[in-house]
């Protein structure tokens, strides 16, 4: 829904379906590193693309661990801080697995890390379903132009962004095809192109400037 | 969507099906160790109680609270209202103290409509049941009941289902937020009472009318027995009780002759032994107690909806008191 922005202003591919493939796998491997086997590791993908990254992490832990690896959903929409700039948003599904997030390593996993405000939203959303042990953040894309002091444990890819661009992930569930394109927003109009489910770190780079003289942190 | 909740008539079938969805993941925020949301902060919710109620205030209450909207309940006994205060110097009172939404329940049909149009309030209204007009969220709550135990699929309406409607539809808000809502989802609706019990122009609504029961349970997917509301009763409208409750009551009887995986439904509260035997009440196909945990997640629904982005706010004069409150 959102793709008529990419077609309208012609945009560059940075990762391709291969790269993705490559990356998810890379990532995989960092976290039983870090998680020294990834035993306690539950995987929260952030609606929309990112429950399907989160799947395909999953899917990928479980053949190199051999065991499989919970994965749920996490939706921001009740915590994020602009919810007053708009009209209210339609809610997409929370789902945590059955045996909770209590004393356990959770990922949270998003397409696209920009301002940092929907990790900051993920995190108060987490803190009223549980206590785990850490949280740590995978992203497939990191952009740039944090807003707050939040930073990713395994990015896909570092992409250096001017503002004015966009950043589209898309995957095959969601779009038909994999691939991250990167554009340039033409007018500020642009900026309202963001459908019901965006998941907000993808396209709102235009109300990146009002919004942070409205939006108090709700944090 | 709308800025107000005044009629089930209003809702488009897909405001009523996005309003279905959006209760159905408030209900998954219902099992959690911690039920609240901070969506509301910082916004007043008033409940504005001109006739008695228990289990919609409180539901109400509940809702505004678990997303920590700050709730000023007021009922109109023992207050200024029965020392003889209008309807637009409360409204004017609520707006004065920064009332964001306003949950009114009055006797009188019309009196949302009324607070809604006014230009008393800046505020967004949600009909708690007016008069013998309408009560939507009662309907809403149903029709979730509902799609919940036949159909069973979020994102879908109610299309095909058949549901019967069996009382008081005279005095019954609840039949008339039903019959606009059902409808709007596609369902079938019967309405079955005794000639004395339908109001004038039943006719031009859009569902079909019956005046016996057990031709129509037989082809009914969900039975909801209205109340008989004895309060309202001031005119004989049938002979006795026995007579009412052997034609249009509920008991094991005929229940047992409804299809199989069809519901009974009531709006509560319940008037055993006469609309509905305690065999019935008490059986497992009667949903009165899901319909009232249903009835806490469709308003939380409705509220977010309605409360939960920019637009009621920024449609009023005075934005910046809002935007200190975030």
């Amino acid at each position: 829904m959102d793709d008529n922005s990419a077609n309208l202003h012609p945009a560059r591919p940075v990762l391709e379906a291969p790269d993705i493939k490559r990356v998810l796998t890379r990532i995989a491997h960092e976290i039983v590193e870090r998680a020294k086997g990834a035993d306690d590791v539950v995987l929260l993908g952030i609606p929309t693309r990112g429950v399907f990254l989160a799947r395909r992490l999953a899917a990928k832990l479980e053949e190199i661990t051999g065991s499989a690896i919970p994965v749920g959903s996490l939706d921001i929409t009740m915590y994020r801080d602009d919810l007053r700039l708009g009209p209210a948003r339609a809610l997409a599904h929370t789902e945590i697995p059955a045996d909770g997030v209590d004393g356990r390593l959770v990922v949270l996993v998003d397409d696209v890390l920009y301002s940092g405000r929907t990790i900051r939203a993920a995190l108060d959303a987490l803190g009223d379903i549980g206590r785990p042990r850490a949280v740590q953040l995978a992203v497939l894309v990191d952009r740039g132009h944090r807003e707050l002091p939040i930073r990713a444990d395994y990015v896909g890819k570092n992409l250096p962004t001017s503002q004015r661009e966009t950043v589209k992930v898309q995957l095959t569930e969601e779009d038909g095809h994999d691939g991250v394109l990167l554009g340039v927003r033409s007018t500020e109009s642009a900026a309202h192109t963001e459908g019901p489910e965006d998941t907000g770190d993808t396209e709102d780079t235009g109300d990146a400037a009002p919004s942070r003289h409205g939006t108090a942190p709700a944090g | 969507m709308k800025r107000h909740l005044i009629s089930a008539a209003d809702l488009t079938r897909d405001d009523a099906v996005l309003i279905l969805d959006t209760a159905e993941e408030m209900a998954r925020f219902a099992d959690r160790p911690i039920k609240k949301l901070p969506t509301l902060r910082g916004r007043t919710i008033v409940n504005l109680f001109f006739e008695d109620s228990t289990r919609t205030r409180i539901s109400f209450e509940a809702a505004a609270k678990r997303l920590s909207a700050d709730v000023i309940n007021f009922s109109a006994k023992g207050s200024s209202v029965s020392k003889g205060e209008s309807l637009k110097d409360t409204a004017l009172t609520l707006e004065a103290m920064g009332a964001d939404g306003v949950v009114i329940r009055h006797g009188d049909s019309g009196a949302p409509h009324r607070l809604a149009t006014s230009g008393w309030i800046g505020g967004s209204v949600i009909n708690a049941g007016d008069g013998t007009h309408e009560h939507p969220t009662q309907a809403l709550l149903d029709a979730f009941t509902m799609r919940r135990r036949l159909v069973g699929e979020e994102g879908a309406a109610l299309d095909g289902k058949r549901i019967t409607i069996v009382g008081d539809i005279l005095h019954s808000r609840v039949a008339r937020s039903n019959v606009h809502l059902l409808s709007t989802l596609g369902a079938h609706v019967t309405l079955v009472a005794p000639p004395t019990l339908l109001p004038i122009g039943v006719d031009s609504w859009p569902c079909e009318v019956s005046y016996d029961l057990d031709a129509v349970l037989t082809k009914s997917d969900a039975v909801m027995m209205l109340r008989v509301q004895r309060e309202r009763m001031n005119a004989a409208f049938f002979p006795t009780e026995r007579e009412y409750a052997r034609r249009y009551g509920l008991d094991g009887e005929r229940m047992a002759r409804m299809p199989e995986d069809a519901i009974v439904m009531h709006p509560g509260p319940m008037n055993r032994g006469m609309e509905i035997t305690a065999e019935v009440a008490d059986s497992p196909r009667c949903t009165a107690v899901e319909q009232v945990a249903n009835g806490v997640s469709i308003r939380m629904a409705v509220m977010y909806l309605l409360l939960g982005g920019s637009e009621p706010a920024l449609s009023r004069d005075d934005t910046a008191r809002t935007e200190e409150n975030n």
